[in-house]
């Protein structure tokens, strides 16, 4: 594992200086140009993941990872994929990065899976279309969802760019064996959209991300914010990618793809 | 005035029953919908607005289009709109009403509908929809109230419903402006980002409207004693024609735009809904629709034929309802942020709600054209003008 648990906690109260430092960083290289403005906020915390996919070989490896996140957020599986609700799932590239690929790209990447989530984005649609604040982001950078305060319009879902939502169309609790539920976490009602939370809950506890904690090191966890933070160290040595960048939401979850060169 | 509405014909009451009876329907339907969640129908994790977002979309601007008779008959002083702007501010009320349904058989946690005013949302364009509908209702309801009141009594409207008529116009172009940003402000969403869609919207609307209404004004003609008059009705006429042209072009910009410039995600939407889609059918049927009546409405001697005009009429309203009431928000959600292609059909249940909401409307309308003509008859003037 690259970041221990309790290195979280220092991030956040080091990110503060952090933020300076990059600031003047820009300042100094000239580079604080309108288009290249920075998404750090005020707050000195962005949160993020960093999800090495070559570290991720076999079936098993996501079905861990995905599964970690779904039983401890009690997420039910929807045999029927129009009903479906996940959190974390995976998909090819192609549908992972449709605007990034060529039909040249190696036969290794067209096989690849990818690790699917909320992006925890910096300029998140889903937050401005939101009616009710439902959907807010935090100064920590997390996308949260109040499913107490959503009123089910799913104007959020129309908005994110990532299918990154899932709607509760039926009753959710109809798919949960009741009594293998994690009691720590509640189950959702049918008529309320949910997602990917970053495990707040976890991070609360000086926990890191569940899918993080299982990942064997595939995913790694950080404050963006902070220079001399783990992801910002993969992010300055690896070549990463994100998903539409196009779109302009400034995604948080980043995707080193690539040769045998793994993260850290 | 109300009472009027409770002395009426047998047909009045037929009518009256008939759409009771689909209510009912459709109240029986949305109570199943309730109990067992949106999944009864055939909406979707990728296709998350369907058949009830679409059908609002396409009423907001059956409502706009009330102003394409006050402004004439207000702001131009269009004395021959007297007798037919009134039957346009009870079919706003009517679509309004509709709209408002809508959005409420569409909700999840429709209990938790007063959120939206609790916790006021000034970014999100979905508060702003919300506010500019109430206010379109409220000021219609006023409006068109105080006008018929001030009829009946054979005085001229009160001074204080100038300004409001006033501030109707530019509140018609709003809600349908604003429901239009409900689409065009989302990244990642190619067929519905074009600034264009506003336009386009009232456009539209502007076509499909005052055509609903030429062809409400006829029917009255034939089964009531209310006559709108050949002239009012040729001169709605005219603005369909100009409306419904402006409408095919701005389509043909889109068309233009998506596939001279060859970007993939932006050809992607219209490829789905006329190359390969489930849809193609319908909008195939729209388009022929469109252009057809385009022959029969835009020659002044086709036009000035009452039949033809009203064949044109039925093919404008059918053609820009599958265009917005169907194909404008499957398509932007067709393909997928995972450029593939779920489909999107309704249920039965979700059809049965929607009839249901439609009876709605027309009850209010059929209420509210009651009422008018009445006080009408009362007057006599309910003939044909001279
Ligand atoms: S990925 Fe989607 S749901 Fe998550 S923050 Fe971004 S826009 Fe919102
Ligand atoms: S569905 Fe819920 S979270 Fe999404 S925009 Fe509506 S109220 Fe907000
Ligand atoms: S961060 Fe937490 S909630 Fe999000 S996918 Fe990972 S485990 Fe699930």
């Amino acid at each position: 594992m690259s970041i221990d648990r309790r290195k979280f906690l220092k991030i956040a109260g080091l990110s503060g200086i952090g933020l300076g430092l990059s600031a003047a960083d820009s300042l100094v290289k000239g580079k604080a140009h309108a288009s290249e403005e920075s998404s750090l906020p005020e707050s000195g915390v962005r949160l993020a993941l960093v999800i090495d996919i070559g570290k991720i070989r076999t079936d098993e490896d996501y079905k861990r990872i995905t599964d970690a996140c779904h039983s401890i957020h009690n997420v039910p599986s929807i045999p029927n994929t129009k009903h479906e609700v996940k959190w974390i799932w995976t998909d090819n590239y192609e549908h992972t990065f449709p605007d990034q690929t060529n039909e040249f790209i190696p036969h290794e990447m067209k096989e690849k899976r990818f690790l699917l989530l909320c992006n925890h984005c910096a300029k998140p649609p889903c937050v401005r279309v939101c009616p009710t604040k439902a959907t807010f982001k935090r100064p920590d950078g997390i996308v949260a969802q109040d499913p107490h305060r959503c009123i089910g319009c799913r104007f959020c879902m129309a908005a994110c760019p990532y299918g990154s939502r899932s709607f509760n169309w039926v009753d959710p609790r109809k798919y949960l064996d009741m009594n293998k539920t994690n009691p720590d976490y509640p189950t959702r009602t049918m008529g309320v959209v949910e997602k990917c939370t970053l495990c707040v809950e976890r991070l609360a506890r000086g926990l890191e991300p569940a899918c993080v904690e299982v990942s064997n090191g595939a995913i790694v966890f950080g404050n963006l914010a902070d220079p001399g933070s783990n992801v910002r160290k993969i992010l300055s040595t690896h070549y990463t990618i994100i998903r539409k960048p196009a779109v302009g939401t400034q995604p948080s979850v980043f995707y080193v793809i690539g040769g045998g060169e793994n993260a850290g | 005035m109300l009472d009027r509405a409770l002395k009426g014909s047998k047909g009045y009451w037929t009518l009256v029953i008939i759409l009771l009876g689909f209510i009912g329907a459709g109240s029986l339907a949305y109570l199943h919908q309730f109990n067992n969640g949106l999944g009864v129908t055939g909406m979707s994790r990728d296709v998350s607005w369907g058949f009830y977002i679409s059908q609002f979309t396409f009423l907001v601007g059956v409502a706009a289009s009330a102003v394409m008779l006050v402004i004439p008959y207000y702001l131009h002083n269009f004395k021959k709109f007297g007798r037919i702007v009134i039957l346009g501010e009870f079919l706003a009320i009517a679509s309004v009403t509709m709209c408002m349904t809508f959005i409420f058989v569409d909700m999840g946690q429709p209990m938790r509908i007063m959120n939206v005013i609790l916790f006021p949302t000034p970014n999100s364009i979905l508060f702003w929809d919300a506010t500019v509908l109430n206010g379109y209702l409220f000021l219609n309801l006023v409006i068109g109230w105080a006008t018929l009141h001030a009829e009946k009594k054979g005085v001229p409207p009160p001074a204080w419903s100038k300004p409001l008529i006033y501030l109707s116009i530019p509140w018609a172009v709003s809600i349908h402006t604003v429901t239009a940003f409900l689409y065009a402000g989302l990244p990642g969403r190619h067929f519905w980002l074009t600034a264009i869609l506003a336009v386009r919207f009232l456009a539209s609307a502007f076509a499909g409207g005052p055509a609903l209404l030429i062809l409400l004004a006829l029917i009255l003609r034939k089964y009531t004693k209310f006559d709108a008059g050949k002239e009012p009705i040729q001169a709605v006429a005219k603005i369909v024609a100009y409306a419904m042209c402006a409408n095919v072009f701005l389509i043909g910009l889109e068309f233009f735009t998506a596939f001279y410039s060859n970007i993939p995600s932006h050809m992607h939407a219209f490829e789905f809904l006329y190359a390969h889609g489930n849809l193609v059918p319908l909008m195939w049927t729209s388009t022929i629709l469109a252009l057809l009546s385009l022959i029969l409405i835009v020659p002044p001697k086709m036009r000035g034929n009452e039949t033809i005009l009203m064949w044109a009429c039925i093919a404008i309203f059918i053609s820009l309802w599958i265009d917005k009431g169907f194909g404008l928000v499957i398509g932007g959600f067709v393909p997928t942020p995972f450029d593939t292609v779920t489909e999107y059909w309704p249920t039965l249940t979700e059809t049965t709600i929607t009839l249901g909401v439609w009876a709605l409307g027309f009850l209010v309308l059929t209420v509210l054209y009651k009422v008018a003509i009445s006080v009408r008859e009362e007057l006599g003037t309910s003939g044909p003008p001279k």
